[in-house]
């Protein structure tokens, strides 16, 4: 039997909205992945270091709080610094069409924005995590 | 009388009805409210033959205040229009009150940014990207004198969102009061100071649970003396149903909470009556029209039933619950955004009908960011509106008596009822929510909501049908990133002009006091008139207190 996908749900920064982390976390754990929310408050690097610790392959960062911008590029920073760059990033949240241009440049690779469905989340994660 | 529709009742389903019915059904097998409640075809008298008019409804301004907590409702005064705002600088924000005050907006509503909320000063590391962005950022006494500055303390309503350190806000404010020669005794608003629903939802807790509530005790303690016509605390189901809750959750979960807080007062030595009028409740309007009628009407009875029977409360002023309502910011599309302000419009409607004391409306643009001014006055506008061209605000409780309007105010009711119960038999809602069950429960409700968007089970207009090809919305409110560099510089002016000995001992006393059982509010008081910083007091109580984390 093949491994299930392992996704870490993180809420970086002080935002307390968790409602569609979790509503994300439980989608993704009745789609078949295997999901680790961290809860809130969670600083780039605490997140960088859990998803290295938990070996997952994809890490869903949701902010609501304006933050994105700092924080978002950050873990994808430090996941490289630690030498994990094949674990990819992905964000959502309250986040301006304008900024998503600058988050892929920094190396998030999709932004979900409101609206989204957990199906096309779902479908996105499917599609760009490979198992051997 | 009774017996007659009851028999008319069946002949018009056998006949009539059923003529039709058999045809073409209805849209649904079954309706149902949002808290999973029946909604009949059609309620008749025969749905609230156990109405007692004077002992179930009574008469606005008496117990059990179902039709309302004031005798002549909005005939006398309207419902105070209450934007909240605040982002970036208190400098900008200044001037956004200083815009909505003209505008004819009654009342202010302050908006602080992460940092301010969760005890940290802007030049914290973990302040980096939150500075000023869900709101203004407070540093010290000095953010708060300009926050204010033009504004006189004693003519305006002051309510501000701040929970955890509550207490250090409502110091800088009755500071700043002071230097406008103001009194305390004077000042009126509302802290949110509601900490159970921080855990339970919202999120900005710093210490754990007993010695948050510790600090809230503390507040109802100081302030029936020294600030008697604040509102010491709102307790607040508003983001319970953001994170997800039903109505009937929603009103459940918040008097569960408001037990909570009044049974600590007790035990802290206060008198029931010397403190429960200061009380306010802040509540969600969400999109079902006629359920949220129901729910603030079932509410208000609930409440006082609890106050008179359960806490033996004396004064009817302690049984009333007094509300602020906003309109569900989680009910806004990213998609069709000018649909919003119909959805504001109905949900207003539905806060007003159910007899709200203050009202903020959400603004079309706020599924993308703060709202920009013109967004924000098409808010208020909408709000003045109601008041003015609808006509609803001359009479008092007009859905009062519908039968669908009483049978669901009963079942709201009845349910909240059961789940207090079930919280009460798990000890309490700080032991539900320490044992995870309140945000379970929120969190389940939340993930099925989502699946009936998804399945089309539930339409929301423009999101998952009456689509179109759009572009996003680009005019939106950005916060400059420059504010954090901004907020710094300020704090380190401060730092470096304020009296450094002077801010030591007020904190060594504030310090003394929270490790044994004297009031944190009179040291807390001393220290922001030195200028001591918000972060600077956290720490002090996070020394003594020590930091929850979430489970």
């Amino acid at each position: 039997m093949p491994r299930k996908i392992r996704v870490l749900v993180a809420k970086p920064g002080l935002d307390g909205h968790d409602r569609g982390a979790k509503v994300i976390a439980r989608a993704l754990r009745d789609a078949g992945m295997e999901v680790i929310y961290t809860g809130i408050r969670q600083t780039p690097e605490q997140i960088a270091q859990a998803a290295i610790q938990e070996a997952v392959d994809i890490v869903g960062l949701s902010s609501l709080s304006g933050a994105h911008m700092s924080l978002f590029p950050k873990v994808v920073q430090i996941l490289k610094e630690k030498g994990a760059e094949d674990i990819l990033v992905f964000g959502g949240g309250i986040i301006p069409v304008d900024d998503i241009p600058k988050l892929k440049e920094a190396g998030i690779r999709e932004i979900f924005q409101p609206g989204a469905s957990t199906e096309d989340i779902i479908k996105y994660i499917k599609e760009n995590i490979q198992l051997e | 009388m009774t017996k007659n529709i009851y028999e008319e009742r069946k002949r018009w389903e056998n006949t009539t009805l059923n003529k039709v019915l058999s045809k073409s059904p209805e849209r649904e097998p079954s309706f149902k409210t949002t808290s999973h409640i029946e909604i009949k075809r059609l309620f008749t008298p025969l749905d609230i033959t156990d109405l007692d008019y004077c002992e179930d409804l009574g008469f606005p301004g008496e117990f059990p205040f179902t039709r309302g907590v004031q005798p002549t409702m909005y005939r006398g005064r309207f419902w105070t229009m209450r934007q909240y705002a605040g982002f970036a600088t208190p400098e900008e924000t200044n001037k956004r009150y200083k815009y909505l005050l003209e505008h004819g907006q009654t009342g202010l509503s302050v908006a602080f940014d992460l940092p301010t909320q969760i005890g940290y000063d802007s030049d914290h590391p973990l302040a980096d990207g939150e500075v000023g962005k869900v709101g203004v950022a407070i540093d010290s006494l000095k953010d708060v004198e300009i926050l204010f500055d033009g504004i006189p303390l004693d003519k305006v309503s002051t309510s501000m969102t701040i929970n955890s350190t509550a207490a250090i806000l409502l110091a800088m404010y009755i500071a700043v009061a002071e230097k406008q020669g103001v009194k305390s005794e004077v000042l009126q608003g509302t802290i949110q100071n509601d900490i159970l629903k921080e855990y339970a939802a919202r999120g900005t807790y710093i210490f754990p649970p007993l010695e948050s509530m510790r600090i809230v005790t503390d507040i109802f303690a100081f302030c029936k003396d020294r600030v008697p016509r604040w509102n010491t605390i709102s307790i607040s189901g508003y983001h319970m149903r953001e994170a997800g809750c039903t109505a009937v959750q929603e009103v459940a979960f918040t008097l569960a909470d408001g037990i909570a807080y009044v049974e600590a007062a007790i035990r802290a030595g206060l008198d029931v009556d010397s403190f429960a009028s200061r009380l306010a409740f802040f509540f969600c309007c969400h999109n079902n029209f006629i359920e949220e009628v129901a729910k603030f009407r079932a509410a208000r009875r609930l409440w006082a039933k609890i106050m008179r029977e359960r806490f033996k409360a004396k004064r009817d002023e302690s049984c009333m619950l007094r509300f602020h309502t906003q309109t569900a910011g989680c009910s806004l599309t990213a998609q069709q955004p000018d649909n919003n302000v119909v959805r504001v419009a109905l949900q207003a409607l539905a806060a007003v009908l159910g007899g709200t004391q203050s009202l903020h409306t959400n603004s079309r643009d706020e599924a993308y960011a703060l709202p920009t001014e013109d967004s924000v006055r098409l808010a208020l506008r909408t709000q003045q509106i109601i008041a003015y061209e609808s006509g609803v605000a001359d009479m008092i409780d007009p859905l009062g008596g519908s039968y669908a309007v009483e049978a669901l105010t009963d079942e709201i009711e009845k349910k909240a009822t059961e789940y207090i119960e079930k919280i009460e038999a798990m000890g309490g809602a700080i032991k539900a929510i320490e044992s995870g069950y309140i945000q379970a429960e929120i969190g389940e409700s939340a993930y099925q909501y989502q699946k009936e968007i998804e399945t089309k089970k539930r339409i929301i207009v423009g999101l998952n049908q009456f689509q179109i090809e759009e572009e996003p919305l680009r005019d939106i409110l950005r916060i400059k990133p420059e504010v954090e560099q901004y907020q710094k510089e300020k704090l380190a002016r401060v730092k470096k002009e304020r009296d450094n000995i002077k801010v030591k001992d007020t904190l060594a006393a504030l310090k003394k006091a929270a490790q044994g059982t004297d009031n944190v509010v009179p040291p807390i008081l001393e220290a922001v008139k030195v200028y001591a910083t918000l972060g600077e007091i956290s720490d002090t109580l996070r020394e003594v207190f020590g930091e929850y984390r979430e489970r």
